[in-house]
Order: structure tokens, then sequence, then C-alpha cells
């Protein structure tokens, strides 16, 4: 990066650490960018003359006279329709071997929509994938996350959702990805025919850690410019937030800030809610919807960061293997998405609701059996029935190659509950009994 | 209160997010708003700790851009909220700044909206006489606000007694006109309007006492009404892991609480659920009134994206609404989700003030924060000998689901309301999620609130709500034995016992919050259910094997069900009811 004409210049770093330094200098705004001995690095404290500085890719190296440059202004995307089909690394500068992008320049990490000026979300996105569209159906504008163990083929998952998801803009911020995480999106959507509705912001774990910090607000940037000013659909892919918020703690810990549960900073819930929270849905049909991952250490949920996400985004979606389908399935009793009741049964058919909540019903039915079976009792002939249920309810609907429209879902539904059960075991409201009930 | 004359003026001297320091001449108080120019813009804070000379003060917007040397100007009081006629059916920040009024798509830093509109005509009535004496919170006048009769008081600043000297006709005035003249002692007339502002973090006080509670407040969440009650004027808080239905439960009671008045502090969670409230209070009808539950509502939203500082005075700002309508003699209704954000948004800065931490690094001081906060709701006797009440529901948002954690601790003491939502319950979908066993009201101890429910529901409603407690805790130790030994190591009572709990539970604990029917339970109704169960759980039944106790319980239960989806007392009711009474012939005993 060039230094400029308008820049000021310091010369007097007073004390450094691994990802911060301490200037003296005048006339700094807030959160103003500035190079550091050619390193991206941001304000995030002063005091005085004392200025200290958050160095993104590490201060090692550092002399103590080297030139701090200050900018002027915080850290901006240029935006325009030239972002299409693009691939830039976290500071908005191209890695595809393009020009750099001509457009508006924007601040990055802007102000909240005003909440009256949201609309509710009603609209439904569907994936074919049942684990999903019946159980969890998602909504534009909604947020949420894959809770998944590291060795979960989430990416493909996600990408999968993003290609069958009908969005004008699919925006890819990769934090910690590696390198052939990124090839692997990259030819996705290459061989989908995607590219030119794609817009990629990655940092992969052969850049430093530190500049994860600006790739979500990178993304979520031109993902405002697309919804906000081209009223257009847009879904947000953010993968993996774990690493994200691993980043937060380095700088927080660096900046001695007293840390709260797991190592995390005291302001995590308000971080991760800041970026989740630009998900919404406009009137004039513009949006953004974030799918997000946030991977698990040894699947447990109430470590910090899931801890914090989950009470943040509008539901989660776990994935598990399946060992007696031998197949990776939407786990049923864990998953959720919140805004699903937005549209079942109003946007699809009257039944879904009833028939997605006793088939899990039914399926934890399956799961006390197991149990029993696992302690060695004998089983009755209704948990019989459920396990055989279960195995096929695991098998036709919550896997994750499972690709059909949500009224055949219903209708394998039906059939299921037909097989293996009587009309009281199942519990419906009887009016749809009457109407769906097979045979 | 005394007010300096002169404002005193500061500079800025460090920026650490939204804390900033400030050097300042003149006297400043602590908590003392001011306004920090930022070039075109002038930023609020608030004074929370002055130091060495140095006011630390919280913005309560971005200070990105922000530079040493800004110009503060300090206000001469504390933070306020503005009373008057037309705070029903709004929407506000978390420092009453009306939304709707304000421009653009998003939050503009700087941007204060109004939170009355100065130009509207009010029909107001005099209610009191020229020569009679008055203090603070006594009624002069009344308007009307949509269904609810807004009195016109003297302002709660005021202190003592006065002369009312002249009171205004009735007639057509704005806010701002003066609609009435006091005296105080000295001689001195005050002029009185419709409007007045009290600083939030301090209770409103213009009662005469505070009794214990002693009648229900009605919600139709049948695991509330009915197994641990709420009363008018009581506290309870709903501590649960994420998705296990704090919101929903809480939106439910919104809806459907017999109360005069609603005030939602949206404290730190999504947008995407005011929205909800946005669309759907405007809409839906108030139960108790047939009017729009956006009548009776007042929103107050701080979403989790909107400024951390101004989380905790979100519910200030509702709580100082809410004694304001209590103070009119009405029933005022007050729900925050989640207070824990609140807590966290004092931890922030807690810690950015390198104070010195208490457990989980939340502030020292937390627990008696939360104890004031929660000692401000309750039912007081006015000065006028009527009552009024605030019941206030906060809700908690345990880390990691765990609820030895500072803020559920620190809640349980003040709050004698428990509905813990469970995990496992929510994971099963047995909603509301809330663990019959675990919670608990301490109200229902009450004789005072004994006697009310069994005068107002039935005369041994009491003794129903014990023995439904009872057969739920009894099942749930049969379903512990049936897990360890198996279904046939167990003898057939102990099916029964369980499954007399599984009637209980789907029945009146379970209740979907989405279905129209099923949401709201009038009492009336949840008497005539509660009543049918426990028959059923009376009843003798003949079984040869435990094998046939499941299926048929399950045919008891999914025709009760049915009862619960159909409007009561039609012939739809009934005719399920029938049905329910043919399955329990068939093995009822002798
Ligand atoms: N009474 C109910 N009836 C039917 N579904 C419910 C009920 N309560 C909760 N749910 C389901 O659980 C989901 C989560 O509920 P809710 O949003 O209230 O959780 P929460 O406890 O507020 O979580 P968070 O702490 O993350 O805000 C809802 O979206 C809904 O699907
Ligand atoms: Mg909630």
């Amino acid at each position: 990066m060039e230094t400029q004409a308008f820049q000021r210049i310091y010369t007097k770093i007073e004390e450094l650490t691994k990802a911060t330094c301490m200037v003296r200098a005048t006339g700094v705004g807030y959160e103003e960018l500035a190079l550091v001995h050619g390193r991206l690095a941001q304000v995030v404290k002063i005091m005085e003359d004392a200025v200290t500085l958050q160095v993104f890719a590490g201060t090692e190296g550092i002399p103590t006279n080297a030139e701090v440059a200050f900018f002027g202004k915080p850290p901006t995307l240029q935006v325009s329709e030239a972002l299409a089909g693009r691939f830039f690394n976290a500071y908005g500068h191209p890695i595809d071997g393009g020009p750099e992008v001509e457009g508006e320049e924007r601040e990055i990490g802007g102000p909240s929509v005003n909440p009256v000026r949201r609309m509710q979300p009603s609209e439904l996105i569907t994936t074919g994938i049942a684990g999903i569209d019946l159980n969890n159906t998602l909504v534009t504008g909604q947020k949420i996350p894959f809770f998944a163990d590291p060795d979960q083929p989430y990416n493909q998952v996600m990408a999968m959702v993003a290609l069958r998801g009908q969005a004008d803009k699919i925006i890819l911020g990769g934090m910690g990805l590696t390198n052939d995480d990124y090839l692997f999106f990259k030819q996705v959507f290459e061989n989908a025919g995607a590219l030119h509705r794609i817009i990629s912001f990655v940092n992969t774990t052969e850049n430093p850690p530190v500049e994860r910090l600006l790739v979500p607000d990178m993304a979520l940037t031109a993902a405002e410019y697309f919804a906000v000013d081209k009223k257009q659909k847009v879904l947000v892919l953010l993968t993996d937030m774990t690493l994200y918020a691993d980043a937060l703690s380095i700088v927080s810990n660096r900046m001695d800030q007293i840390p709260s549960k797991d190592s995390m900073p005291g302001s995590l819930y308000s971080d991760l809610a800041r970026l989740y929270e630009k998900a919404v849905q406009f009137d004039h049909g513009g949006s953004i919807t974030i799918i997000a991952v946030t991977t698990l250490s040894g699947g447990d949920i109430t470590h910090a960061i899931p801890d914090n996400t989950g009470y943040i985004t509008e539901g989660q979606l776990f994935l598990r293997r399946d060992t007696d389908i031998g197949k990776v399935i939407v786990d049923p009793f864990r998953s959720l998405s919140r805004l699903k009741q937005l549209v079942i049964g109003k946007k699809t058919r009257a039944d879904h609701p009833q028939v997605m909540n006793a088939a899990i019903r039914l399926y934890a039915d399956a799961a006390n059996a197991r149990t029993k079976l696992e302690n060695g009792f004998d089983l009755t002939d209704y948990d019989e029935r459920t396990l055989e249920f279960a195995r096929e309810y695991s098998d036709r609907l919550l896997a994750i190659d499972v690709n059909i429209d949500t009224e055949e879902m219903l209708n394998v539904g039906w059939a299921l509950f037909a097989k293996h059960f009587s009309r009281e075991e199942v519990a419906i409201r009887k009016d749809f009994v009457d109407q769906y009930w097979v045979g | 209160m005394s007010k300096s004359p002169i404002k005193s003026t500061g500079k800025v001297t460090g920026i650490i997010a939204n804390l900033v320091i400030v050097r300042f001449d003149g006297p400043v108080s602590q908590n003392e708003v001011c306004f920090i120019q930022d070039e075109d813009t002038a930023l609020m804070a608030e004074v929370i700790k002055v130091q060495k000379g140095q006011a630390f003060v919280q913005a309560f917007e971005s200070t990105r851009g922000l530079k040493i040397g800004a110009d503060v100007e300090f206000r001469g009081h504390m933070l306020e909220a503005t009373l008057g006629p037309g705070v029903l059916s709004r929407n506000y920040d978390g420092l009453m700044h009306d939304l709707d009024t304000m421009t653009g798509v998003f939050l503009q830093r700087g941007e204060y909206t109004d939170a009355l509109d100065a130009e509207k005509q009010w029909d107001f009535k005099p209610t009191a006489a020229e020569g009679d004496t008055v203090v603070p919170g006594d009624w002069l006048g009344e308007v009307k606000e949509n269904a609810v009769v807004h009195r016109i008081m003297v302002p709660f600043r005021l202190a003592g007694k006065y002369t009312l000297k002249s009171l205004a006709k009735a007639g057509a005035y704005r806010v701002n006109d003066t609609v009435a003249v006091i005296t105080d002692s000295n001689g001195r007339d005050i002029e009185v309007s419709m409007v007045q502002k009290w600083p939030i973090k301090q209770a409103i006080r213009a009662y005469q006492e505070k009794p214990r509670p002693f009648r229900l407040l009605e919600t139709g969440v049948r695991t509330m009404d009915t197994l641990n009650p709420i009363v008018e004027g009581g506290t309870g808080f709903i501590p649960g892991p994420f998705g296990s239905g704090k919101t929903v439960m809480q939106h439910a009671i919104s809806r459907q609480a017999e109360a005069d008045v609603v005030v939602v502090a949206a404290c730190g969670e999504r947008a995407n659920e005011v929205v909800e409230l946005f669309t759907e209070f405007p809409e839906l009808e108030d139960p108790w009134t047939g009017r729009k539950l956006m009548e009776r509502t007042v929103i107050i939203a701080n979403t989790s994206n909107m400024p951390v500082a101004a989380r905790e005075a979100s519910v200030y700002t509702a709580m100082t609404i809410s004694e304001y309508y209590r103070s009119m003699g009405l029933k005022v209704l007050m729900l925050a989700d989640s207070t824990s954000r609140w807590a966290q948004a004092l931890r922030e800065m807690s810690n950015r003030l390198e104070e010195l931490p208490g457990p989980d690094a939340f502030p020292m001081d937390l627990s008696a924060i939360i104890s004031n906060f929660y000692a401000r709701a309750g039912i007081v006797y006015l000065n006028n000998g009527k009552t009024g009440s605030i019941t206030f529901i906060g809700t908690v948002s345990p880390a990691g689901g765990n609820l030895k954690e500072p803020v559920t601790e620190s809640t349980r003491k003040a709050a004698r309301c428990f509905y813990a939502l469970s995990q496992q319950r929510a994971d099963s979908k047995r909603y509301p999620a809330i663990d019959p066993i675990d919670s608990y009201s301490k109200y229902l101890e009450y004789p005072e609130l004994q006697q009310a429910l069994n005068e107002e529901i039935a005369p041994d409603w009491v003794d129903k709500v014990n023995q439904l407690k009872n057969i739920l805790i009894r099942g749930k130790e049969a379903a512990e034995q049936i897990n360890i030994l198996g279904d046939d190591g167990v003898s057939l009572e102990y099916h029964l016992t369980y499954w007399r709990s599984e009637i209980c539970d789907a029945v009146i604990l379970q209740q979907d919050a989405f279905d129209a029917v099923d949401s709201r339970t009038p009492i009336k109704r949840q008497h005539y259910m509660l009543y049918k169960v426990l028959d059923i759980c009376d009843t003798a039944f003949g079984f040869e094997s435990y094998e046939e106790v499941n299926p048929y319980f399950k045919r008891i239960i999914n025709q009760l069900r049915q009862m619960n989806y159909s409007e009561f007392d039609t012939d739809k009711f009934k005719e399920f009811e029938a049905g329910l009474e043919e399955i329990i012939s068939e093995r009822k005993a002798g």
C-alpha cells in the first residue's frame, strides 16, 4: 500500500505488544485507519496524545522509529456493481488478479437499520433439504449458523444451500479458511455457473489471524450495498465465526482487558450481535440473510462462542452422522429455525407445523426406545415401531442428500405415519388426519 | 432539585470505545447528561464516574471519528423520561426517542427525536377543584388516551403541599399548554402542563404504601396461572438457555395478560423480534377490551445492534413509564427481554473503567442493582386510596444455560416467581418448556392470595393445584424408576403414576403459543380442564398388563388435546369431550 500526500506521519512509537502499538500523535480520530511500518492498523484507544493502534498483521519486527501514517478515515470499501464475481482479501483488495474495484467509498461497520424500518421476514428460502425445509424452514432476512464439529461437511452443505437458495448475490466471508476450502468454494460456484453472483472476502490460514476481524464487516458492507441500494436478495456466508471470535480474544487479551468466560472478551455478545443483526428484510424486497458456521470443540455448545451465538441468531442447524443409515443428517432435536413459524402452514401447506412436530415427537420416542435397548430392556411393540419409523424418517427426510419439494416432504411424512402408527399415536389435529391420512 | 444556572463545559481528553474522558470546568454531577460535539453531530452521553478532576462519560453512540479536544456541554440534569399523554402505542429507543419520527433507513448518530407530539390536541377534563390542597402525584384532570383514562398529575419532582390556584376548563389543549397553576407554601406559583420529566434511575414514590400483592394477574398461560401464578404487582423471572422459549413466552404474556398498559423493553435482543411486535400488535386484539393491542402497549427497543450504553437506560426508561401509568391507578405489566444483556452492558463499562471485578467479571454491586430495580415493581395504594400496580417479568439468559451464574442468582433473590425453562423440555418440544417442578411462585404461599383464588375460581382451587403438583412430582419419580428398572421391572402402578403425570403435562402444562385457541386459556377454562384432568387421574382403570397402559392413555391425551385446540364449550369441544367419556368408560373400573 502506497502512502499518500495528505497523510500525517509520526515516528514516535512508545509501546509495542504482539498486536498493538502506541504512538504519540495528535488530531487522530477514533477507529481511524493507519499504516504502521507498511502494515494496516486501526485506532482502538486515545489518551491525550497517546494513540493505541491494533496492527492487523501483528507487530513482529516493527521498530520504535517506524513510520505511522494516519489515513484520516476508518476502514472503507469501494462499492459498485463491479464487486460481483470478484475475490478479495480482508482489506477489500483483489486477490483474483483483476483490477481494483471503482465505486463509492463506504465506511465498513456502519450504523444499524432503524428497527421500525424493517419488515417482518416472510419469504421462504427453499433448499430441497427436508432437514431444513420441513423441520427448520429458513426465510430471507434470517441469521442462522451451522453448529458443527470440525470434521463435518458444513462448508459443502452451506454451499449447496447457497446455490439452491434463489439469491441475487451470494457473499462469502471466509475467516481462517484453509486454502483447500477456499478453492472448494471457488470450484463449486464456478461449476454451478454462479460466479457472476458471488463476491468473496477471504482470509485464509496463511494470512495473519487478526486480519479476520475485517472480513465480516467487508462482506456485510457489500451486502448492504446490494440489499439497500440495489434492492436485491443477498445471502451472506460467514465461515468460520469461531475463528473470528478467537481473533477478537487475541486482540482483547493483548489489550489487557479482563476476559470473561472461556478467555473471551466480555463484549463478545455485542461484538457478534453487531454483525449478525445486519440480517434484515426491507419492504422493497431487498434483504440480507446470513448463514454462518460456528465450529464446536468436542460438540460443546456451552462454550462462550456457540453459547453467545445461539443467543443472537435465529436458531441453529446441527449436522450429525446417523450411523444407522450411514449418512449425515440435520439433527431434528438440537436444530431450530426460530423464524419458521412465520411461514410454515402459511406459505406452505396448512398441515406443515403439525406434521413436523408429530414426526419429531415420534423420533424422540425412538431415541427413548434406543436407550432402553442399550440398557438391556425389552422393547414394546410401540418401541419397535418407533425404531423402524426413525430409520426411514432419517433416510428419506433428514439426510442432507434429500432434494425434494416441501409438499413432497409432507406427503412422505404422512406415508411414514400411516405405515408405522395408528391415528391416535400420531396425535395430529383431527381435520388434518381426516384429510391426509394415507389409507 | 436545584439546577445550576450556568452549564459546565469540558473537552475530550481520552477515548476508549464508548467511554470518553472529559476535562471540565464548573460543577458536574454523577449521572448528569452531557453532549459531546463531534464536528456537526452532538453525541449524548452520561457521567458515570468523576476521578482526578476528569469526568468519565459513556456515550450512547458510536465514537468513531471523535477526536481529542472535542467540546462537551453538560446539561445540569440526569437522564430523564418525558411523561405525558401520547406515550402509549409508541416505539421508542432506550433513551425514549421516538423511532417512527426518525428519518432514513439507518439510525443516524445524534438524531434525537421528541418523545411526545407537541402539536396534538387532547381533550382535557378537570377533575380537581380550585382551592384543593394537593401533593405530587395527585390527579388534577384527565384526558382520554386510547382506552385509558390518562390522569394529569401534580409533577412528581415537586415536594410538599400546594394549593390549586387555577385549573383549566374542559377543552382541547396541547401537552405543553398550562392546565393548572399551583401555589407553594411561600406563595410561589408553579405552572403545570400535561408533560413532566423524571430521572429514570430514581423510583417515583408518589403513593401511600405498598401492600403485599393479593390478586391474580391472569395471563392465559396455564403453567403460570394454574401452577405458579403471578399476581398484580408481582415480580417474576424466566431464565433459560437460548432457544428454550423465553421470548415466545413473554410475547404470549404481553398479548394476553389482563393489564391496562403493557410496557415492553426489548433489551439487547433481536431486532426481528421487535419487528414482530411492530407488525402484529396494531392488528391483534386485546382480549380484555377488544381494542387493538398496540393501543395499550409501549415498546422500548434497544436491540442488540443498538448502542450498548443505552441498554441500561432502556430498562429504566421502561420502568419509569410503568410507574407513571401506575400513578394513574392503572394495572401495568412490564416485560424486559433480556435483563442479562443489561447486566452485560454494565460489565463492559465496568471493565473499561478498570473497576475491581466481581464474579464472572460482572460489577461487584450487580446484585444490589438488580434488587433495586425489581423493588420498583409492586401494587400501591395511591394518595387517593386507589390502587395501581406494576407487574414485572424479566428474562435471564444464563451463560451456557447454567443457572449458577451471577445474573440468575442475583435475580433469584429479587424476584418472587421463578419460571425455569428446561433445555430438556425444549428439546422434546414440550412447550412452554417451564420446568413444573423446579419453578415456583412464592405468592401461592400467601394466605391472602389463596383466599382470593378460592373465592374467584373454586372453593377448593388451591388444594387442586397442590394435587396437580403432587401428581407431577410422583410422575417424575415413577419415570426415573421405570428408566432404571425397565418397563417390566416395576409394578403396573408405576406406569399408571407416570401416565397420570403425562396427562397433566400434555394437557395442562403444554400449550401451543402459536395456536389462536390454545395460546390463551381464560381462567374459567383452566378451572374446567384442571378439574377434568384431575378427575381422570382419580379414576381407577382396569389393566391386564403395563403394555395396555401407554396406548390407552395416549388416546385419552389425544382427545384432551383436541379439546384444547377447540373453542371452549362449542359443539366441537363437546364432541371431543363425549369421545373422551367413551374412552374412559371402556376401562373404568366398577
Ligand atoms: N410455547 C411455544 N409453543 C411453540 N413453540 C415454541 C414455544 N415456545 C418456544 N417455542 C419454539 O422455540 C423457539 C425459541 O423460542 P424463543 O425465541 O422464545 O427462545 P428464547 O428462550 O427467547 O431464546 P434466546 O435466549 O436465544 O432469545 C421458537 O422460535 C419456537 O419455535
Ligand atoms: Mg429470546
